[in-house]
C-alpha cells in the first residue's frame, strides 16, 4: 500500500504541472488493485497478473532488442513495431524533455524483445503457417517478450500496450504480469470490399492499424466485383480504365497495392486478394471485350453479358495472364478465386454455350459448365505455384480440388453440415457465414457475433482441426469512407476474440466490460469504433 | 453514366487549375439539357429551369446586397452566408489566379441578394413564425434572390449553391417556402457526450437540407452536461466527467449563433419528471426516495413532485435556462414516467389521498405536442389537433432504429397529414430524432446523414413531391454534395462519389 501511494505522488509530479485542488479529492482512498482497470482484447491463452504495480516513465522507458535476441536494429519491421507502440502508449508528441529523465526513477525501464528462432523472419511475410506465440513477463526493472519470430512479437506488443494502464493523474503503469499466448485459429480475417464502393488508401490502412488491434492476420481484399474494377493490372490495363468507377481517382496503382501489403506486412497481416470469377464479372467485360458470355433474348444477342465465357480458349489465355500477375503482385501463397454465385440464366439463353453442353455430355447441368470453368482456372493458377481458396459453392458443385484448397464456408443456412461436409472431405474450411457484419440491425449485435462456437458441428477431432479460422466480412452495398470504420468496429473485435482466445473464454458480461474498455483504446488510437452503447470515453473520438 | 461523368468534366473546368489532357475529352459534347442532372434537395414548391446555361468564374463572381435591400455589409449572418455558400461553390483555398480570369468569360457575374422587409432580422434569432420563403431569378448577367428576412435568404443561398453544384444553373426561376415552419432534429447529448465539433458539423448539414430547428436532448437519466450557472453541481456531479464532458455556457452561446448563423432554432429539452437520474447527482432530495417495503431502498425514482422545494428549484432553474436559450420554446420532456417508484413511497401515496387527484392536466394554447409513439399515430394527430393544439410528429422519424439495406425510403413515404381530422393545419411540422443509445462521436454524422434528409424532403417540399426512384437520384447527388462539402453523409447504395470522403 505504502508503495501504491508514492507511485501516485510521483505519477502526479510527472504529467500535471498546474495542480488544482480537486485533483487531490479521494487521494488517499485510491486503489491499486483494479485489475479491471486492463481490459485485455483478445484475451490470452494464459495470463497471471498481480497487484504489484511498475510506472513507466515516457523520459526513459524503451522497447529493445534483447541481448539474446537473433533480431537486432536492422530489423526494420520490429523497428517500426517498437516506435508504433512507444506512441500508443505514450501518445504522440507528449514526450518529457531531458531534464526529466533523472528526476523519476522509473520502476520498469524497459521491455526486452527477443526473437528465438535462427530466422526473425524480418523481411519475410506473414503465412498460415507463421508462428505467432509469444510469452511475456513484466517485472522489475525489465519486461521481456519472448517469440519464435517476429510475428509472435506483434503480438506480444500489442498486449504489452494493453496492459499498460493509465492513472487518473495521466502517469502510465503496469502490473506485474506472466503471459503466454498464442492464437486458437490460424486464420482470422476481414474481408473488405473496394468494388461496391471504392476505398480511399486511408481508410484501408485505418482499417489494417485496428486489424492488428485485435490481433487480426489477414486482410481478405474482395478487390472487384460486378460493379467496379479498381485494381490496375499492368498487363490489361483496360480493366480498370474501363472497369473502374473512375480511372484515375478510382483505382488502386501498383504503389497503392504495394503500400496495402508492406504496411499490412508490418502489422503481420496477411494480404489475401480476391479475383471472383466465373460470376461477378460484369466490370472485367468492361475493359476486355470477349470475356463475358453474351446473352440471348431469343435468337439473338440481347446486348447484355453474363458470367465468364467458358467455352473459349481466349478467356483461359487471359486468365493466364492475368493470374501470372497477380500472383506477382500478391506476395501470399494463396489468392481467393471466388466462384460464388454464378446465375446460369445467361449461359442457358446463349446457343453456343448449348452447343458446347450437348459437345462435352454435359447435359442441362450447369453445374457442370461452371466446374469444367473453375477446373480449368484452378489449374492455370496452379502453375503460378499459388495455393487457393474458394467460396463454398466450389466444393458444393463437386469441383475437383487441389488438397491444400481452402472452403469458405460463408452461406448461413445450414453451416454445420458445410463444415462437416468440407472438412468430412479432407479439405479445409474457415467461416464467414456467421459474421457478415455489413447487416445491421438496432443494439448490441457483437454479442452474437461473441457467441458463435465454429467448432459446434458433428466431426471427428480431425475434422476440427480443418477449421483454421474464420473471417468477419464487411460487404460493400452500404459502406464506404464515410461510414465504414466505425461500423466494423468494434463489431468484428468480437470475433477477432473468438478466433484467437480459447473456446472457454465466452462471458458476454466480463466481455461487455473489456470490450468497452479496449473501444475506447481504439478511439484514443484514432480509430472511429463506434459505442457498443450508453456510456463515455474518458478521451472522445475528435478525429473529424 | 455517362452523362455524369461529362457533367463532372465541367465541374472540374471551373475548379482545377492544372488540367490534364485526358479531362477535355467529351468536351464538345456537352449537353446542358439533363435537368434530372439537376438534384436538388429538398425540391423547391415551384422551380423552372432551362437548357440556357451560364458559367461562373471563381476569380470574378461574387454574392453581394442588392442596392434595393433592406440589408446590407452590416449585416453579419448575410455576410457570413455569402462567405460559406461561396466557399461550397467553388471549394476553400481553390481561388484561381488573376491569370485565369480572362481565360473564362464569365456569363454570370453575380448574385444579387435582396432582402424586402424593413427589418431584416439580421441579428434576431429564427422562430417558429420566421418567413422561410424566398425567389430567386437566375439570369444574365445578374441572379437575384429575393425574401423577405435574412432567413429565407439563407434558404435560397442554399438553392442557389445546390444549381451551381450540378453545373446547371441555366435560366432558372424559383419561388419556394417550406411545407412544414417546424423542421427539426433531435441530437441526444445525454446518452453520449456529443463533442462540440459533432454538434456543429450537424447544424451545417441541417443547414444543407434546409431543416431549422435543433432539439437539443441535452440531459437525460445517464449524464448532465449542461453546466449550470445557478446550480453549477448539477454537471459537476452529473455528467459523465466535470470538465471534458460539459457544455459549459460559452459552448452553449457558440451552438446557439452557429446555428442562427444558419437560420436554425436550438430548442433545448430539459426532460422531466421522468428521465432525471443524473440531475439527483448534484441536486439532494430532487428525486423521489423508492421504497422496499417500509424502508428507502437506497434508489431514487422520478422528481419528487410532492415537496415544495422540488418547485423552488424548478423555478429557479428554468429561469436561468430560459435566459440561455433564447427560443421562444423550452422542450419540458414529460414523457416514459415510471410510476412504480412513486408507488412505493409512503409520503407519497399520502399526498396522493390528500389531494384525491382529479385534476387533468392543463396545457397553455400555445404548448407544442410532440408525438412519437408508433403504435398509434393517426389516432394521436387526431386527438392533439382536435383538442386544439399544434402537434409535431417524429414517431416515424426515429432514426436511431437502424437496419439493413434503404431505410431512408420509409422514412420519405410518411406522409404527416394523413390522418383523419379537420385541424390538419395544427401540425406544424416533424423532427428527425437520434437517439444517443449507440452513437456518439464516431458514428454519428454518417448515421443520420442522409437518411434525415429524407425527413428534410417531406417537411419541406410540396406533399406531391414523393416519387421514390426521382427522389433516389437526387439523392444520391446531394449525398455527395454533402460529402464534398466534409460532411461524412453515408451511402445509399452502391455507386461513387467524384469526390470521395477524405476526412478521417
Amino acid at each position: 500500500r505504502l508503495a501504491t501511494l508514492k507511485v501516485n505522488v510521483w505519477t502526479l509530479l510527472l504529467t500535471v504541472t498546474v495542480c488544482d485542488g480537486w485533483l487531490f479529492d479521494g487521494f488517499a482512498a485510491r486503489r491499486h488493485s483494479e485489475s479491471d482497470e486492463v481490459a485485455l482484447w483478445p484475451l490470452p491463452q494464459k495470463f497471471q497478473t498481480s497487484v504489484d504495480a511498475f510506472r513507466l516513465s515516457s523520459a526513459s522507458f524503451q522497447i529493445v532488442h534483447a541481448k539474446e535476441s537473433t533480431a537486432g536494429p536492422s530489423c526494420s519491421l520490429l523497428q517500426n513495431a517498437f516506435r508504433r507502440y512507444y506512441s500508443y502508449i505514450f501518445g504522440n508528441g507528449r514526450k518529457h524533455g531531458k531534464n526529466l529523465e533523472n528526476v523519476f526513477d522509473a520502476d520498469l525501464a524497459e521491455l526486452q524483445v527477443q526473437i528465438t528462432s535462427a530466422d526473425p523472419e524480418c523481411d519475410g511475410y506473414p503465412s498460415l503457417k507463421s508462428d505467432e506465440s509469444y510469452q511475456l513477463e513484466v517485472n522489475q526493472p525489465t519486461a521481456v517478450l519472448k517469440a519464435a519470430s517476429v510475428w509472435g512479437a506483434l503480438r506480444g506488443l500489442e498486449t504489452f500496450s494493453q496492459l499498460v494502464y493509465e492513472d487518473d493523474y495521466g502517469g502510465q503503469n503496469i502490473n506485474k504480469t506472466s503471459i503466454s499466448d498464442f492464437p486458437r485459429f490460424a486464420h482470422r480475417g476481414i474481408l473488405l470490399d473496394s468494388s461496391r464502393h471504392y476505398l480511399p488508401l486511408k481508410v484501408i490502412l485505418a482499417n489494417l492499424e485496428a486489424m492488428a488491434m485485435n490481433k487480426f492476420n489477414v486482410f481478405h481484399w474482395h478487390i472487384v466485383d460486378d460493379q467496379s474494377f479498381p485494381f490496375q493490372s499492368r498487363t490489361f490495363p483496360d480493366l480498370s480504365h474501363k472497369g473502374a468507377y473512375h480511372p484515375y481517382t478510382h483505382v488502386y496503382t501498383p504503389a497503392d497495392v504495394k503500400m496495402v501489403i508492406e504496411f499490412a506486412r508490418m502489422r503481420g497481416i496477411r494480404v489475401l486478394a480476391e479475383f471472383d470469377s466465373p460470376g461477378h464479372t460484369f466490370s472485367w467485360g468492361k475493359g476486355q471485350t470477349g470475356l463475358l458470355t453474351p446473352c440471348f433474348s431469343g435468337s439473338s444477342p440481347s446486348g447484355t453479358f453474363g458470367p465468364v465465357n467458358p467455352i473459349l480458349n481466349s478467356t483461359y489465355d487471359f486468365m493466364t495472364r492475368f493470374f501470372k500477375e497477380v500472383s506477382t503482385v500478391f506476395p501470399d501463397a494463396y489468392i481467393h478465386l471466388g466462384g460464388d454465385e454464378v446465375d446460369f440464366s445467361c449461359w442457358k439463353s446463349n446457343p453456343d454455350i448449348q452447343k458446347f453442353m450437348d459437345q462435352q455430355g454435359f447435359g442441362q447441368d450447369y453445374r457442370k459448365l461452371e466446374s469444367y470453368y473453375i477446373q480449368r482456372l484452378l489449374d492455370i493458377v496452379s502453375t503460378t505455384n499459388k495455393g487457393y481458396m474458394v467460396w463454398q459453392e466450389v466444393f458444393d458443385n463437386g469441383v475437383k480440388l487441389k488438397g491444400d484448397t481452402v472452403v469458405e464456408v460463408w452461406m448461413n443456412n445450414n453451416v454445420d453440415k458445410e463444415l462437416q461436409n468440407v472438412t468430412g472431405s479432407g479439405f479445409t474450411a474457415i467461416l464467414s457465414a456467421p459474421w457478415y457484419l455489413d447487416y445491421i440491425s438496432y443494439g448490441q449485435d457483437w454479442k452474437k457475433y461473441y457467441t458463435v462456437e465454429p467448432l459446434n458441428f458433428e466431426g471427428t477431432a480431425e475434422q476440427k482441426k480443418l477449421v483454421i479460422g474464420g473471417e468477419a466480412c464487411l460487404w460493400g452495398e452500404y459502406v464506404d469512407a464515410t461510414n465504414l470504420t466505425p461500423r466494423l468496429w468494434p463489431r468484428a473485435s468480437a470475433v477477432g476474440e473468438r478466433l484467437w482466445s480459447d473456446e472457454n473464454v465466452k462471458d458476454v458480461g466480463s466481455a461487455y466490460d473489456r470490450l468497452v474498455k479496449h473501444r475506447c483504446r481504439m478511439v484514443r488510437r484514432g480509430i472511429p469504433a463506434e459505442p457498443l452503447y450508453i456510456g463515455f470515453c474518458p478521451h472522445e473520438y475528435s478525429g473529424n
